[in-house]
């Protein structure tokens, strides 16, 4: 299908804040592409991002948008879904923005299994602030606040979504734009809390402190560390060691989503109001 | 030693002068640089401290709490949506009597976002029991730290110095750097009166009744008298030993002056400026700058106040609904002088979101404030677009 630009993209705010080579084009591309896809009226959709590189993309797309505070994307989301569940909600994050500052709310959107579709790109640091140690930044690697190696533990966030009851939870990488396009439309179609983890180079912050400083260079490396989902089912837990599976890591069409469940409460409450 | 520093690494060098022990913040425009510069004196060996990479400015200034509490001297930085989000903990903070320092890059707040410098972040934490300071040069900032510890430290409070984002944060001066041991003579190591003591347990944050909250709060309200004499004291003691003294407020060609601007921030350097060129030019005008904010130097400002005629404060920040407030606290401590000591006060409003205070600027506030015969309390909006 082709791709009309114009329909998304507010052309008059081009260029664009990004450094040349930036995985969030791709990242916003196939976002894009995958809402044109499920034909859904551009006004019915909303995107919501909190701070940073990637939560400067709802500034650059012709649709209802709200910019909002540092980590708290998910919770102005869950607000527009409660007052009008019938239009779809996007939230677009990155991993410092959605796993450390608004960990509390990542967490807790997947508890609640809320019908918003979350994309979360992961670049392993803040980009925007200038290269500080992220929540997924990994053991040894250096940034601006750790000149001598990362010492805290990086987050998974796929596993941490699906441990925290989220029923989508699907992770592909900024080297395969078309998968990428394929597992956020199964999101954009999942009804309940979606999380698309997207593994995602900053050549800028995290590559020219460790060596990657080369966009297509980060990428390859990336892609190197990534095994498909189903090949990785055969793999040891050793073999799998350093590995990211990607692809549709989980999905529960079962359990009910958060609005279903409340219209039964707000049922329950008003039938015993009548009684 | 001497070294070419942004008002950012200022902050940073400071800290380290102190021997903060603790430094616990979290990255956000355009405070960042100065934890940058902070995590690379701690990895450099020059700074002995512990650096923790917390993920929100609320949990940022819990750390510095925590380790405070645990009988540590600590340090943080954070501007705007991050000084918003510590809000709750700056009360802690000042409630638990903990007397934590922290840089806070003036920015104005958000939407519609702005990284660029007004006061409206720290101003809107003036209630919080913390001790404020706007510095105008890099010099002062790191002068600055080291007298927010001394001063701190003497009447168990928090102090928040503040400079603005870009035009100080970012800009690159000399800067005379006392170094640890020098800092040492002026700054004795951490005692704290009451921490977490292994030998002897203490606790922090109880449930207080009715019959004794307001004793709690008469005690901090008593403490902020005091520590407008320990930051006199502070500030000059500071200059006996390193030849470099502020003031809390500072009188430049006020005495005879029958117009007096009043500024805090950067903005002060230009109007020096203004009032040179204007009073060259034969105008009768001055300037008060403010540095301390909390607590309120009332009786310095009255005093500096009392022969002019009328007053025109440059207040780079909005309280909506009531005007600029660096005006309004000037009137409120004026209110009660006789007529013959109470100049009119003319409130501008000036400079929000970044707009840059070139000396045009400040020359059309003193024309018009020359102008103006009647006290009317109206705030007065300069540069508006249509």
């Amino acid at each position: 299908m082709a791709m009309h630009y114009k329909d998304f993209l507010r052309i008059d705010h081009m260029p664009h804040m990004w450094c040349p080579g930036c995985g969030i084009g791709i990242i916003v591309k196939a976002m894009l592409r995958a809402i044109q896809t499920v034909e859904w009226p551009i006004n019915d959709i909303a995107v919501i991002s909190g701070i940073g590189c990637t939560s400067r993309a709802p500034g650059y797309l012709d649709m209802n948008t709200l910019h909002t505070t540092h980590g708290r994307a998910l919770t102005f989301a869950t607000g527009i879904k409660l007052m009008r569940p019938d239009k779809h909600v996007v939230v677009i994050s990155g991993d410092g923005d959605a796993a450390a500052i608004g960990g509390n709310h990542l967490v807790h959107s997947c508890r609640r299994n809320i019908d918003i579709t979350l994309i979360i790109v992961n670049n392993n640091i803040y980009g925007m602030t200038g290269g500080q140690c992220s929540p997924t930044t990994p053991l040894g690697a250096k940034a601006a606040t750790s000149p001598w190696g990362n010492a805290d533990p990086p987050f998974d966030i796929s596993s941490l979504c699906k441990g925290a009851g989220a029923t989508y939870v699907a992770r592909g990488h900024v080297g395969s734009g078309v998968q990428l396009e394929r597992l956020i439309r199964g999101g954009l179609n999942h009804k309940g809390f979606a999380v698309i983890e997207v593994l995602s180079n900053c050549h800028t912050q995290f590559g020219r402190r460790n060596k990657l400083s080369d966009p297509i260079e980060l990428i390859n490396n990336i892609v190197a560390k990534t095994v498909n989902v189903r090949q990785a089912a055969k793999m040891s837990r050793e073999e799998l060691a350093g590995k990211y599976p990607v692809g549709l890591l989980h999905q529960d069409e079962e359990r009910e989503e958060y609005y279903e469940a409340y219209k039964k409460v707000i049922q329950l409450a008003e039938a015993a109001l009548k009684r | 030693m001497q070294k070419i520093l942004t008002g950012n690494e200022s902050a940073a060098w400071g800290a380290m002068c102190a021997m903060a022990q603790v430094v616990s913040a979290y990255p956000i425009t355009p405070q960042t640089t100065i934890i940058e510069e902070l995590a690379n004196l701690v990895a450099k060996g020059m700074l002995k401290a512990e650096f923790i990479k917390v993920e929100s400015e609320h949990s940022a200034m819990a750390g510095c709490i925590g380790a405070q509490a645990a009988g540590a001297r600590t340090f943080t930085a954070t501007s705007a949506q991050g000084l918003a989000l510590m809000h709750e903990m700056l009360h802690w903070a000042a409630l638990g009597r903990l007397p934590v320092v922290m840089a806070n890059v003036n920015r104005a707040m958000a939407p519609g976002w702005s990284i660029w410098t007004d006061q409206n972040d720290s101003l809107a934490q003036r209630d919080t029991g913390w001790l404020q300071y706007y510095c105008e040069s890099n010099q002062e900032v790191l002068d600055t730290v080291i007298q927010a510890y001394k001063v701190a430290e003497a009447v168990d409070l928090p102090v928040m110095l503040v400079l603005d984002a870009f035009f100080l944060s970012h800009t690159y001066e000399a800067v005379d750097i006392p170094g640890q041991e020098r800092t040492l003579g002026y700054l004795p190591p951490y005692k704290p009166s009451i921490y977490l003591d292994v030998n002897e347990p203490h606790a922090f944050g109880g449930i207080v009744p009715q019959d004794v909250y307001m004793e709690f709060r008469y005690k901090m309200q008593l403490a902020m008298d005091q520590a407008l004499e320990e930051a006199d004291k502070a500030d000059e003691e500071f200059n006996r030993m390193f030849g470099r003294g502020y003031g809390l407020i500072e009188r430049y060609h006020s005495d005879d002056a029958e117009t007096i601007l009043v500024t805090a921030g950067t903005a002060t350097s230009t109007a020096r400026v203004v009032i040179d060129d204007l009073r060259a030019r034969g105008r009768s005008v001055g300037l008060l700058k403010i540095r301390l904010f909390r607590p309120f130097p009332a009786q310095l400002v009255r005093e500096a106040l009392a022969g002019c005629r009328r007053v025109a404060v440059l207040d780079r920040n909005i309280c909506v609904g009531m005007g600029g407030i660096f005006a309004q606290e000037i009137r409120s401590a004026l209110y009660h002088q006789p007529p013959e000591r109470r100049p009119h006060i003319h409130g501008y409003i000036v400079g929000l979101g970044g707009r840059d205070i070139i000396p045009e600027v400040i020359e059309q506030i003193a024309d018009d404030a020359e102008k103006r015969t009647v006290d009317d309390g109206r705030m007065i909006w300069i540069g508006l677009k249509d």
